[in-house]
């Protein structure tokens, strides 16, 4: 099939556009179709999705399954995924049926939520396929509009202020992208990806506005392609729509902004800041290694402090997310590699994290840590789950979640012995946290008298969780599941970032970075 | 050679006559009863000619000595004008005819201020140029003062007329100036003199001047101050009217002077056209932000979106206007569906106009809100809707243009902006209860909504050809 992406990219959309237009009426028969229609579709995306990974070649090094239409002022409909990619396709396909399936005690307008998802789905799969930087900015983009919604209609008691923040900030974000690519679009005059990213730009250092600015053009672009990965992924210190988007967003809502739209900062920087503009990155990568340290530490301590259940785990993913970005500029092959693996590996450990939040809140209704405690008296498999997943988060080997922490501290220390140390400091405390947080929940007598009647979790629940414990444990002790799909795309891009290094003179470069 | 000239403006000529033949009409039966017939008829005349224009002839050819040209911007100016207008009349006709406001005067005063926009695009000399400008003004005075036993209306009908003059007046000393220091009132004449390096300090006196007539004309910042109370002291249909085919023509007319007038001195408007652009986005985004009234919500958002189209035309180069050009299409295109909307909220028979009234909307009118939702976020730039390819267009043209400072000051601005459109969003999805909006169900009105939402999402996959023909329109201006 020459569209499989496409395919698996608007199935959602198109249920969508059935719902929204075919299914009528707020009854109970109406929830269930809804209900069932999405968790079809997904599932069935899912499937399809099988044949990109049964068919993916990771020998070749380039794009593959390629479509290319023409579309309005020279831009394309180009679409395309590679080692890089191609994994975080399947993540999102594969978990999406696993937050449908969690949002099935969802009442208050449940077709216009199961098109919010739906919707969803179509625009994140997009942003990892997209090989048109218009194209891409578009799916980018517009994901923030069903999430704002989703935090809006069907979150806490402070959606309103979350809902806002989240959309401003990262709308404020990518703008500043957008005329990045417009820069590039007269630069390179094109928009296509696979061409661009062949392209060298401009990285003569010039003075602006007074300041003289190392790198020129490239380190300009990289900075505006920065601001918006930055505030996605997100990085210290414009981590903090985060909590509050996390904390007021329903149980779905958190587990699909955690698994998958962090992740699209990430991608970000590995599809372009690294690539597109390698003099740029180099110029920047001291500061934005110390950034990461300095989140891994001060995230974790945070964390540490939280009452809210939901906000600990929101600020958790900002630290795991500092091992991203850490590994990433470190522009090695286990930096790279490790960052690829502990951004699939913290999708699924993070969406099982918020899942086993929702798990209680569902039932209590409450995400408070003090009205907790004791639970494993009542609800053993639920306390082997959590146990599970925190083991997982705070990275304990045989786990996915050690894979990728001991990959990008390995590819840092290479880089920067310092922030290597800084940040290995973050991994016991990611301990404290995570470990004091099971423990104050799960263990202790059970004493308080609301919690006496709790119920374990039933047959639904244990079906969402059974795939997360698979996949963490499968790629904790077979990571060569992942990174042989991985390696020749992530060697060919360290390989091309080298070069260009050296091609652009970078000896000149470094001498005026360091007056 | 008076025929040849006449059959180039023969649209102008119908449409004129038209107005006259319908007013004698109506005044000879009985007056108002003719009025929806005329609101209809008026309407359907206007898409015929737009069809004629759209589809006549290429190249561009001139009438009585230079005076009037017709060439590929002006019939797509003047295409889109005709639509949006025919559109207009037709939506507003119930919402009149409802409150006892459908007056005969109306269409045809609408039909005179469109031949009086197809005039200004047309115009190729100072002197028609303030011809049609008058024409299409005058014409706009008395309809936005058609409720005569409402204060409000009447205030802004005067309000507009005041400021009006006192921008005619400052167009008027502009071109005396221009005709006194280049010797001449016709564009093709002054280009000649008004060189690159060597513009008179009569001749930029005169520019500025006239820079200022048209900036109050498409109300860009600071000449905007009419907007927000005319648009909200006019009856709803009129201000839907307002905000979109004399919006076009302005920008239509201010493109033509800059381009064929002092198009061989563009770095000299280039600064000035560029100050009012940034102005404008960051006056509208801001002063809408406290507004609780949609209609001047609405005006503050088109001061907004005149400074994002005249970020096209500060670019002074073809990509410039074809960007500005695509930019009004779509902006017109999203006005009409908000319109339609505002016009259809009503209370107890009494329009509505506080955003408020508008909580828990997308729970009852599920379909509507979802409509209102795709324009809101395509006003306000958001992929995927159409709203965003505007921006992205001028922003494109303005960053070629060596004004990335222009364009990161737009999009900065476009963040702020976004702000007030969500919270009517907001109020729509988020809102606690309130009393409950009637539910009208004018079919007119949900056509153009649904239409014009329909346009914002499908125009994404090929923008309807609209791009192609933006791009030889331009060609045909920029030399």
């Amino acid at each position: 099939m020459d569209n499989l992406l496409s395919i698996v990219t608007f199935i959602p959309a198109v249920a969508a556009a059935v719902m929204a237009l075919l299914m009528r009426g707020e009854d109970e028969a109406a929830q269930r179709n809804a209900k069932r229609l999405a968790l079809i579709t997904t599932s069935l995306t899912f499937l399809v999705s099988l044949g990109i990974y049964t068919q993916f070649d990771p020998a070749n090094t380039g794009f593959q399954f390629v479509e290319e239409h023409d579309w309005v002022f020279g831009l394309k409909y180009k679409m395309g995924v590679d080692g890089i990619s191609v994994l975080f396709v399947l993540l999102t396909t594969f978990v999406m049926p696993l937050t449908i399936l969690a949002s099935w005690r969802v009442t208050t307008r449940v077709k216009e939520y199961m098109i919010a998802f739906l919707l969803l789905e179509t625009l994140m799969l997009g942003v990892f396929m997209a090989l048109d930087l218009v194209l891409f900015y578009m799916f980018f983009e517009a994901g923030l509009i069903p999430m704002f919604l989703i935090i809006g209609i069907w979150g806490g008691k402070e959606r309103i202020y979350a809902s806002f923040k989240f959309f401003l900030y990262t709308f404020l974000g990518s703008v500043l992208m957008l005329v990045a690519m417009v820069a590039m679009y007269a630069d390179a005059g094109t928009t296509d990806i696979e061409t661009l990213l062949t392209h060298s730009f401009s990285a003569t250092s010039f003075d602006l506005l007074g300041i003289h600015v190392v790198g020129g053009m490239q380190t300009l672009m990289f900075l505006a392609f920065f601001a918006s990965f930055a505030v996605k992924m997100p990085m210290w210190p414009v981590h903090t729509w985060l909590p509050d988007a996390h904390v007021q967003a329903p149980t779905a809502g958190s587990v699909v902004l955690a698994a998958i739209l962090l992740k699209m900062g990430g991608y970000g920087f590995l599809r372009f800041s690294l690539p597109m503009f390698p003099v740029g990155a180099d110029v920047m990568t001291d500061l934005i290694l110390w950034m990461s340290a300095i989140a891994v530490v001060y995230t974790s301590l945070v964390a540490m402090v939280q009452e809210d259940m939901k906000k600990l785990i929101a600020y958790s993913s900002v630290a795991h997310m500092g091992f991203v970005t850490m590994g990433i500029f470190a522009a090695n092959q286990q930096g790279v590699d490790g960052a690829i693996f502990q951004m699939l590996s913290h999708g699924f450990i993070s969406a099982a994290l918020f899942l086993c939040v929702g798990v209680i809140y569902d039932r209590m209704h409450t995400r408070d840590i003090n009205a907790y405690g004791g639970l494993v008296v009542r609800m053993p498999a639920y306390g082997l789950v959590f146990m599970f997943f925190t083991m997982g988060n705070v990275g304990l080997p045989g786990t996915s979640g050690f894979v990728g922490e001991f990959l990008t501290l390995m590819g840092t220390f290479q880089k920067n012995t310092w922030v290597a140390a800084v940040a290995a400091s973050g991994v016991i405390f990611s301990a404290a946290y995570a470990l004091w947080l099971y423990r104050r929940v799960v263990f202790g007598d059970l004493i308080k008298g609301s919690l006496k009647t709790i119920q374990d979790m039933d047959a639904r629940e244990r079906f969402i969780f059974a795939p997360l414990v698979v996949m963490t444990i499968l790629l904790g002790v077979y990571p060569s599941l992942v990174t042989d799909i991985i390696s020749p795309s992530t060697e060919a891009l360290i390989a091309n970032f080298n070069q260009s290094l050296a091609a652009a003179d970078t000896s000149a470069v470094i001498q005026t970075a360091s007056h | 050679m008076i025929q040849a000239d006449l059959s180039v403006i023969l649209p102008e000529i119908i449409l004129a006559l038209y107005a006259m033949a319908a007013l004698l009409g109506a005044v000879y039966t009985g007056k108002d009863k003719l009025a929806s017939a005329i609101t209809w008829s008026t309407s359907g005349l206007m898409v015929v000619l737009a069809l004629w224009i759209g589809t006549s002839g290429s190249g561009s050819t001139t009438a009585f000595g230079g005076m009037f040209v017709d060439d590929g911007f002006a019939r797509f100016a003047k295409v889109t004008i005709l639509l949006a207008a025919a559109a207009v009349l037709v939506m507003g006709q119930e919402y009149m005819l409802r409150r006892g406001m459908l007056r005969f005067e109306y269409p045809i005063l609408v039909a005179l201020s469109a031949v009086g926009m197809m005039v200004m695009v047309s115009a190729g000399d100072l002197m028609s140029l303030y011809m049609g400008l008058e024409l299409q003004s005058l014409a706009l005075y008395v309809v936005a003062s058609m409720r005569r036993d409402s204060v409000k209306s009447t205030e802004a009908g005067l309000k507009y007329f005041v400021l009006g003059a006192l921008s005619s007046g400052l167009l008027l000393y502009g071109a005396s100036l221009v005709y006194g220091f280049a010797g001449t009132t016709k564009f093709a004449g002054i280009i000649d003199v008004a060189q690159h390096g060597e513009v008179s300090v009569g001749l930029l006196f005169g520019l500025v001047l006239l820079i200022s007539g048209l900036g109050f004309k498409v109300s860009a910042v600071p000449f905007h101050m009419w907007t927000p109370d005319v648009y909200e002291g006019a009856p709803t249909p009129v201000t839907a009217f307002f905000a979109s085919a004399p919006k076009v023509a302005a920008m239509g007319l201010f493109a033509r002077v800059m381009h064929d007038a002092f198009g061989h001195a563009i770095s000299d408007w280039s600064q000035v056209v560029a100050l009012l652009s940034v102005l404008s986005m960051f006056l509208g985004a801001v002063a809408a932000i406290g507004q609780r009234n949609i209609k001047r919500l609405m005006a503050y958002s088109s001061i907004a979106h005149m400074g994002y189209a005249l970020m096209g035309l500060a670019a002074g180069t073809q990509l410039g206007i074809e960007a500005m050009l695509v930019y009004m299409a779509i902006y017109v295109s999203m006005n009409i569906g908000t319109f339609a909307f505002i016009l259809m909220l009503q209370k107890d028979g009494q329009p509505v106009t506080d955003i408020q009234a508008l909580n828990q909307y997308a729970r009852r009118e599920p379909g509507k809100a979802l409509a209102v939702l795709v324009l809101l976020f395509s006003l306000a730039g958001v992929p995927p809707m159409l709203g965003f390819f505007g921006k992205f267009y001028v922003l494109r043209a303005a960053y070629e243009a060596d004004l990335a400072w222009l364009a990161i000051a737009g999009v900065v601005a476009s963040v702020i902006g976004a702000f007030y459109y969500l919270r009517i969003v907001y109020y729509m999805y988020f809102g606690e209860e309130a009393e409950e909006l009637d539910r009208t169900g004018s079919p007119v009105l949900w056509v153009f909504l649904m239409g014009s939402a329909a346009v914002m999402v499908l125009g994404i996959i090929n923008m309807f050809g609209v791009d192609g023909a933006a791009a030889a329109a331009a060609a045909a201006l920029v030399h």
